[in-house]
C-alpha cells in the first residue's frame, strides 16, 4: 500500500461572502480550492446590499475587491451555475459529484463587453432587483458580476425556446456565444468540504394578509435594498413600485417569519431588526422628507455599536419605534395608499403609510448532496466548542448556512472553517517558478521605446471612439515608437501578439488603451511579466468606461480619447521598474490570553503545525469560563473546560505561560520579538503574528443597593448557588431579576449581549428546582436572538414573568421593614407594579479590562470608545486588526457566548495561518520612499501615517543626521506623507510627483 | 463655439474611480471634459499637484475620494479634507475663485453621483469662463 496521501485539495459550496472569504483564506495558504456557486456570478446576498450597519459602509464597494481577487486567485477554481450532487469518502479523501449548468457563453472567449445584453429581445423580470426592473434573456447577474460574463437563460432564450433570433451570436465578435453547451457532471477529489450556502429569505407569501405581491406597494427588506441601491431599479431614488411616486411614510414591519410559531418558524432571524434601522436611516438620507416607523417586538441590537446605531437612528434621523405586532395590511385603492392594522398598549390600531417594508427573517437552506444533522429548526446540529463543524466529519459550516447570522458572523466562521478544513489538507506543491526571477529585461538608462495598443472592444470603444485615429495619434507621440489597433485588447490571441510586439519592436514600456486598470491592469501586467518586461512599466488609458461608454459626441470622444493616451504615454515614460519587497516569516505564533478563545486559538493554530506560546497573567487558564457552569443548552462548560485545559496542556507545539505578563513587543508581521515577564525572569519569543485574546470581565454593579443586602446577587452569583447549593432555591417563594443594570446607558452605553440569556438560564435552573417560585424578569429589550429565542419561549411558558420598563422609568429598589421591595411603572396597564422578591438578582453585563489600553499601546492597535479592541473592519474583517498579523478573538472584541467566542479564535487562528503559510511576506510595490538628502526630519509625516511606518530615525550614527525611515512591511502606499511633506523628500513609487507633473504638462501641451 | 473647460480629476482607486467606472456601465452620460488622474487616495493628492494642474491650463480640478469613514487607508479622505480648506483659503487670497477645485465623496456605487458631479461642475466652469491662473506662472 502507498503512504496516505494528504489532499491540498478543499470544497466550498455557495459563492457569497462566507465562500468567498474561506476560499481566499485556504487559497491563502496554498490549498486549491474549488468554489460552487449555483448563481451565473458569486457575492450572494451581500452583492444585493445597499449600505451594511452599523457603519454603513458601501456593501458593494467592500465586497467586489473580495470577489475580483477570489476570481483572481491562482488557487481558487469558480465553479458558476454549478451544484453539489453528492459527496462520498470520508475525511481527507472525499469524492464530490458536480453538475455544471451550461451557461451558453464561453467563459474563455467572453470578454464581458456588453454587446449582446442590448440585442437580445426578450425582456423578463430581473430577480436580482427583486422583479422590479427587467433584464433580458441573456444577461448578467448585477453589473459588478464576477465573472462578468453574461449568461442565456434558456427558459425565455428565443433560440432554445422556438428556435429563431441568435442575435446574441451575431453581435458578439468574440465568438463567444455558444448555443451547443451541455450541462455537465464532474468528479472531484478533495480533503475537506466547507458549506457556505447560506439562507434562505423567508417567502413572504407565507403570511398572505401582508399583501406581497398582491398590494403593489408592500416590499420585501431585499427588495427595497435595491430600492436604496444606487445601481438599483431607481437608480437609488427611493420610489414605490405602485406608481413611481416618492413615499413619505414608511413602515417596516418586523419579524415577518420570525419568532413566529404558527408558520414553524419560532426562532429569531438575528439581523432583520439592525437591517430595518439601516434601511429607515439611509432612506432619510435619500430623501429627508421621507418619515420612518419600524414595528419591533423587541429592538435587538446586541453587537458593537448597535445601540448606538439605534439611538442615532432615534434622535438624529427621527426613526419611529412603535412595539406592536402588525396584524394585517390593507389597500387604499383610490390612491395605492396601506393602512397597516396593528395593536400596542393602547389596543387595536390602524394607521396610513406610502410603503411598507416587511423585515423577512432568515430560514434554513437544505442540505443538498449531504448528510448534515439539524435540528427541528432546520439548522444544524453543532457542538459548543466545535462550533463550524457540522455532524458529517470533514464538512465545515460557514455563515447563515449554520444559524441566522450576520456579515461579520458569516465571515468568523468562513475563516474558522477554513483553518479546520487546513487540519485535513496539505499545502499544494509549490508551483516551479511562480516570478520570472532573472529573466526580466533591464530598462536602465535605455531610451524609452513605448509600444501603444489600442483596444476596439467590439464596437464598444470603436463604435464611438476613432480608433484608427487615436492610433495615427499616438505614433506622433515622444518615446512611441509602435501603436496597433485590437478588435479585443485582452483577448488571448492579442495579448500572445503583443508579447511578440515586445520582443520584435524592442519595447520597454507598454500602454495599453482600452478599458479599466481597476478590472484589466492585472491581466495586461502579467502578459508583460511573461514578455520578460517589468510589469510596472506599463499603463493603461481607460477610453472604455470613462470615455466611449458616457460620450456619445464622436468628435469630443476622440479628442478625449487621444488626450488620455498622451497622458498614459507621459505616465509610463519616466515608470521605473518596481520590485516586490519580501520579508522573511517566523512561523510560530503568540497567544495573550488564556481563557476558552485564547485556548481555542492556540489548539486550532497548534493543530496545522504551528509552534505556539500562550501567555496567561492569572495562575490557572480557563478566563471568564471557570464562573460559568451550564450552558442555556445544558452542557456542562467545567468539564468542557477541564478537557481544553489537558489538551492544551498535552499538546507538543503550545508552551505556556501562566502568570506571565507581557513587556515588550517589537517588530511587525511575520519577524516580531515578545519579551514576557514571567516568575521572575524575562524570556524572549519570536513570532510571527500575535493573537489577542484577553477576554473582558463581568461587571460588579454599584447600584440597586448591591452590596449592602445578602439577598441581592448578580447573576455570575445566582448560576453558582445554581451550580453548588441547588437546595438554597427551594425556600424562594419570588424573584425578581432586573436587566440591563449599568448597561445601555451612561458609561456603558452598549448591550452586554449574553445578559438576556444568563436571566432566562438562571430562570428556567430555578423553575426547575423550585417550580412554585415567581420570578419576574424586568427588561428593556429581551435579546435571545436567534435560535436562543426557543428558551426565552420555554420561560414564558414556565410561567417566567416579563415586564419591560422604561430607561427613564428603571425600577426602584429599596429595603423596607426588613423586606427587598422594587417598585416598577408598568408600562402597558400604567400601573405601579410593587413587588417583595426573597432575592433580587443583577444583570449586570460585562466590561472590558480597563488595562487592555495597555497591550493597545505595546502592539500599536486600537480601543474603540467602551475599551473592547476596535478590528480592521467591522464587517469583512472581524478578527484582523489593522496593523498586519495581529489578531483578535473573544470577549475582548465584544462579550461572546461560548460558541461565538470558539468561533472567533478559530477564525483569528485561520487568519493567522494565511500570514504564516507564506514562506515571505511581500509587502506592497506601491511604497513611500524617502529622499534623506530632501528630508529636514520634521516629523509631520510620522504624525499623518495610519500605519506608524514611517519614522523619524537616526541615520547616520556618526553625525547624529536624522531622516525619515519607511517600513516597508506597513507601508500600504497611500501617500498621505508624501502629499503633506513640507520638503518634498517623500515619493510614492509607481505614483511619482515628477511623473504626475509631467502627465499634467502633457495633456497642456500643444500639439 | 463656446468655451468648454478643461478639468483635471484626481480620483481615488477605490471608491470614485470605480464610481467612474460604474457610470460607464450604467452607460450615464456626462460632458466629455474631465481628464481623470488615479490615484491610490484621495489623500495623495499634494496642493502641488492641483496647482500645478491650474497653471499647465486647467480651468477646474476634481477631486474625488472615499466618503468618511470608508477611507481604503483608513483616514486618508480627512487629510484631504483638511488640506482642502487650507487650500481654499490660499486660493482665496490669490483671487482664484473657489469653485474651480471641487472635492466630492463619491463611492464606487455612485456612478450617477459622479456623472451628475462632473456634469455641474462643467456647467459652472463654462459659466465661470477660462481660468485666470492658465500659464500665470509668476504666481
Amino acid at each position: 500500500m502507498s503512504e496516505p496521501k494528504f489532499s491540498d485539495r478543499v470544497l466550498v459550496i455557495g459563492g457569497g461572502i462566507g465562500g468567498v472569504q474561506a476560499a481566499l483564506d485556504l487559497a491563502d495558504t496554498g490549498r486549491k480550492v474549488y468554489l460552487v456557486e449555483s448563481a451565473p456570478a458569486i457575492g450572494g446576498y451581500m452583492a444585493m446590499l445597499d449600505k451594511t450597519f452599523p457603519t454603513n459602509d458601501c456593501s458593494m464597494c467592500i465586497l467586489s475587491p473580495k470577489l475580483v481577487s477570489c476570481a483572481r486567485h491562482p488557487n481558487v477554481e469558480l465553479m458558476t451555475l454549478s451544484q453539489l450532487v453528492t459527496i462520498s469518502g470520508e475525511p481527507g479523501r472525499f469524492r464530490v459529484r458536480i453538475v455544471r449548468h451550461a451557461r451558453s457563453v464561453d467563459l474563455s472567449r467572453c470578454t464581458g463587453c456588453g454587446d449582446c445584453l442590448e440585442k437580445c429581445p426578450v425582456k423578463v423580470p430581473n430577480e436580482f432587483e427583486g422583479g422590479l426592473a427587467q433584464r433580458r434573456a441573456i444577461y448578467r447577474l448585477y453589473a459588478q458580476a464576477v465573472p462578468n460574463a453574461p449568461v442565456i437563460d434558456r427558459r425565455f432564450c428565443l433560440k432554445f425556446t422556438k428556435d429563431r433570433c441568435g442575435n446574441c451570436a451575431r453581435v458578439c465578435k468574440a465568438g463567444a456565444i455558444d448555443y451547443s453547451q451541455q450541462d455537465e457532471e464532474i468528479e472531484l477529489e478533495v480533503g475537506a468540504v466547507i458549506n457556505a450556502s447560506g439562507s434562505v429569505i423567508v417567502d413572504p407569501q407565507l403570511r398572505k394578509e401582508f399583501g406581497h405581491r398582491r398590494l403593489a406597494n408592500v416590499v420585501t427588506a431585499l427588495e427595497f435594498e435595491r430600492i436604496l441601491s444606487a445601481s438599483g431599479p431607481y437608480s437609488g431614488h427611493v420610489l414605490r413600485p405602485g406608481d413611481g411616486k416618492e413615499p413619505k411614510r414608511i413602515a417596516w414591519v418586523q419579524c415577518f417569519g420570525s419568532r413566529d410559531e404558527s408558520i414553524d418558524h419560532g426562532y429569531c432571524s438575528s439581523v432583520c431588526c439592525m437591517y430595518a434601522v439601516k434601511e429607515a436611516v439611509i432612506a432619510r438620507e435619500h430623501n429627508p422628507a421621507i418619515e420612518p416607523t419600524i414595528f419591533y417586538m423587541d429592538i435587538r441590537a446586541y453587537g458593537k455599536e448597535f445601540d448606538r446605531y439605534i439611538e442615532r437612528a432615534q434622535k438624529q434621523y427621527r426613526v419611529r419605534f412603535v412595539q406592536a405586532r402588525v396584524a394585517e395590511i390593507l389597500e387604499q385603492k383610490e390612491n395605492g395608499g396601506l393602512i397597516v392594522r396593528y395593536a400596542d398598549n393602547g389596543g387595536q390600531r390602524s394607521e396610513l403609510f406610502d410603503l411598507v417594508v416587511l423585515s423577512c427573517g432568515l430560514s434554513a437552506r437544505e442540505f443538498t448532496g449531504m448528510t448534515v444533522k439539524v435540528d427541528s429548526t432546520g439548522f444544524p446540529v453543532t457542538r459548543l466548542t466545535e462550533p463550524v463543524s457540522s455532524s458529517s466529519a470533514g464538512v465545515f459550516l460557514a455563515g447563515s448556512c449554520a444559524v441566522p447570522v450576520a456579515i461579520p458572523e458569516t465571515v468568523m466562521a468562513a475563516s474558522a472553517a477554513a483553518l479546520k478544513a487546513m487540519t485535513l489538507t496539505v499545502p499544494a506543491a509549490k508551483a516551479v517558478s511562480e516570478e520570472q526571477g532573472g529573466s526580466e529585461l533591464d530598462v536602465a538608462g535605455a531610451a524609452p521605446r513605448i509600444g501603444v495598443f489600442v483596444c476596439n472592444c467590439g464596437i464598444n470603444i470603436g463604435g464611438v471612439v476613432r480608433v484608427p485615429e487615436v492610433v495615427e495619434y499616438a505614433r506622433t507621440l515622444p518615446g512611441v515608437v509602435y501603436a496597433e489597433e485590437n478588435l479585443y485588447s485582452c483577448s488571448a490571441d492579442t495579448l500572445t501578439k503583443l508579447k511578440q510586439r515586445v520582443r520584435d519592436y524592442n519595447l520597454n514600456r507598454v500602454v495599453v488603451a482600452s478599458c479599466s486598470p481597476r478590472t484589466h491592469e492585472p491581466l495586461f501586467q502579467q502578459t508583460l511579466a511573461e514578455a520578460g518586461l517589468n510589469p510596472h512599466l506599463f499603463a493603461m488609458a481607460n477610453i472604455r468606461d470613462q470615455c466611449s461608454w458616457v460620450h456619445p459626441d464622436r468628435d469630443r470622444a476622440t479628442e478625449k480619447a487621444k488626450d488620455l493616451v498622451k497622458m498614459a504615454v507621459a505616465r509610463v515614460r519616466r515608470q521605473l521598474p518596481l520590485k516586490p519587497v519580501k520579508l522573511p516569516v517566523t512561523r510560530a505564533a503568540l497567544v495573550v490570553g488564556g481563557g476558552i478563545s485564547g485556548m481555542a486559538a492556540a489548539l486550532a493554530l497548534a493543530d496545522t503545525g504551528v509552534d505556539v506560546c500562550l501567555v496567561e497573567r492569572e495562575p490557572v487558564l480557563g478566563g471568564m469560563a471557570r464562573r460559568i457552569y451550564e450552558t442555556i443548552e445544558g452542557e456542562d462548560v467545567q468539564r468542557l473546560l477541564a478537557e481544553m485545559v489537558a489538551q492544551i496542556k498535552s499538546h507538543p507545539r503550545i508552551r505556556i505561560f501562566t502568570e506571565a505578563e507581557i513587556r515588550r513587543i517589537n517588530g511587525f508581521v511575520g519577524s516580531f520579538e515578545t519579551t514576557v515577564a514571567v516568575a521572575g525572569r524575562e524570556e524572549i519569543v519570536r513570532h510571527g503574528v500575535v493573537i489577542v485574546a484577553t477576554g473582558a470581565q463581568y461587571r460588579q454593579p454599584d447600584e440597586y443597593l448591591y452590596g449592602q443586602d445578602p439577598r441581592i446577587h448578580t447573576q455570575q452569583e445566582l448560576e453558582e448557588i445554581v451550580a453548588r447549593q441547588p437546595e438554597e432555591l427551594k425556600r424562594l417563594d419570588t424573584v425578581v431579576m432586573i436587566q440591563c443594570v449599568g448597561s445601555r446607558e451612561g458609561e456603558h452605553n452598549y448591550c452586554s449581549r449574553v445578559c438576556c440569556t444568563e436571566a432566562v438560564k438562571n430562570a428556567l435552573a430555578i423553575k426547575r428546582i423550585n417550580p412554585d417560585c415567581d420570578i419576574y424578569i424586568l427588561y428593556r429589550d429581551i435579546r435571545t436572538y436567534g435560535t436562543l429565542e426557543r428558551y426565552y419561549r420555554q420561560a414564558r411558558e414556565a410561567g417566567v414573568i416579563f415586564v419591560r420598563y422604561e430607561e427613564t422609568d428603571k425600577p426602584q429598589v429599596k429595603v423596607s421593614e426588613g423586606k427587598l421591595q422594587v417598585e416598577l411603572l408598568e408600562p402597558v396597564l400604567k400601573m405601579l407594579l410593587r413587588l417583595q422578591p426573597d432575592w433580587l438578582i443583577l444583570s449586570s453585563g460585562v466590561t472590558p479590562y480597563a488595562d487592555a489600553s495597555i497591550l493597545g499601546q505595546l502592539l500599536k492597535v486600537p480601543l474603540q470608545q467602551d475599551g473592547f479592541f476596535l478590528e480592521a473592519h467591522a464587517k469583512l474583517r472581524p478578527v484582523d486588526f489593522a496593523t498586519e498579523g495581529v489578531f483578535v478573538a473573544g470577549m475582548c472584541r465584544y462579550p461572546k457566548f461560548i460558541p461565538e467566542a470558539v468561533a472567533s479564535a478559530q477564525a483569528a487562528a485561520g487568519r493567522a495561518a494565511t500570514v504564516l503559510a507564506r514562506e515571505y511576506i511581500e509587502a506592497e510595490p506601491y511604497q513611500a520612499v524617502v529622499n534623506p538628502e530632501r528630508c529636514s526630519a520634521c516629523g509631520m509625516c510620522e504624525k499623518l501615517c495610519a500605519y506608524r511606518a514611517i519614522e523619524v530615525q537616526v541615520i547616520d550614527e556618526r553625525s547624529g543626521r536624522r531622516a525619515a525611515v519607511v517600513n516597508q512591511a506597513m507601508c500600504k502606499g497611500c501617500g498621505a506623507c508624501a502629499a503633506n511633506c513640507r520638503s518634498a523628500a517623500i515619493d510614492i513609487r509607481g505614483f511619482v510627483a515628477e511623473n504626475i507633473s509631467r502627465e499634467l504638462a502633457a495633456l497642456f501641451a500643444e500639439d | 463655439m463656446s468655451f468648454e473647460p478643461k478639468i483635471v480629476g484626481f480620483l481615488c482607486n477605490w471608491c470614485t474611480y470605480a464610481g467612474a467606472d460604474l457610470a460607464g456601465t450604467s452607460r450615464l452620460q456626462y460632458p466629455p471634459n474631465m481628464r481623470p488622474i488615479r490615484v491610490m487616495c484621495s489623500g495623495a493628492v499634494d496642493s502641488v499637484y492641483i496647482l500645478r494642474a491650474l497653471l499647465e491650463g486647467a480651468d477646474g480640478v476634481f477631486i474625488g475620494g472615499c466618503h468618511p469613514g470608508d477611507c481604503h487607508y483608513v483616514s486618508g479622505n480627512y487629510k484631504t479634507r483638511r488640506r482642502m480648506v487650507l487650500f481654499n483659503s490660499i486660493m482665496r487670497a490669490l483671487g482664484l475663485d473657489e469653485g474651480r477645485v471641487l472635492l466630492r465623496w463619491i463611492s464606487a456605487a455612485e456612478g450617477k453621483k459622479f456623472a451628475d458631479t462632473v456634469t455641474e461642475m462643467t456647467e459652472r466652469l463654462r459659466q465661470l469662463g477660462p481660468s485666470p491662473f492658465r500659464k500665470l506662472w509668476e504666481v
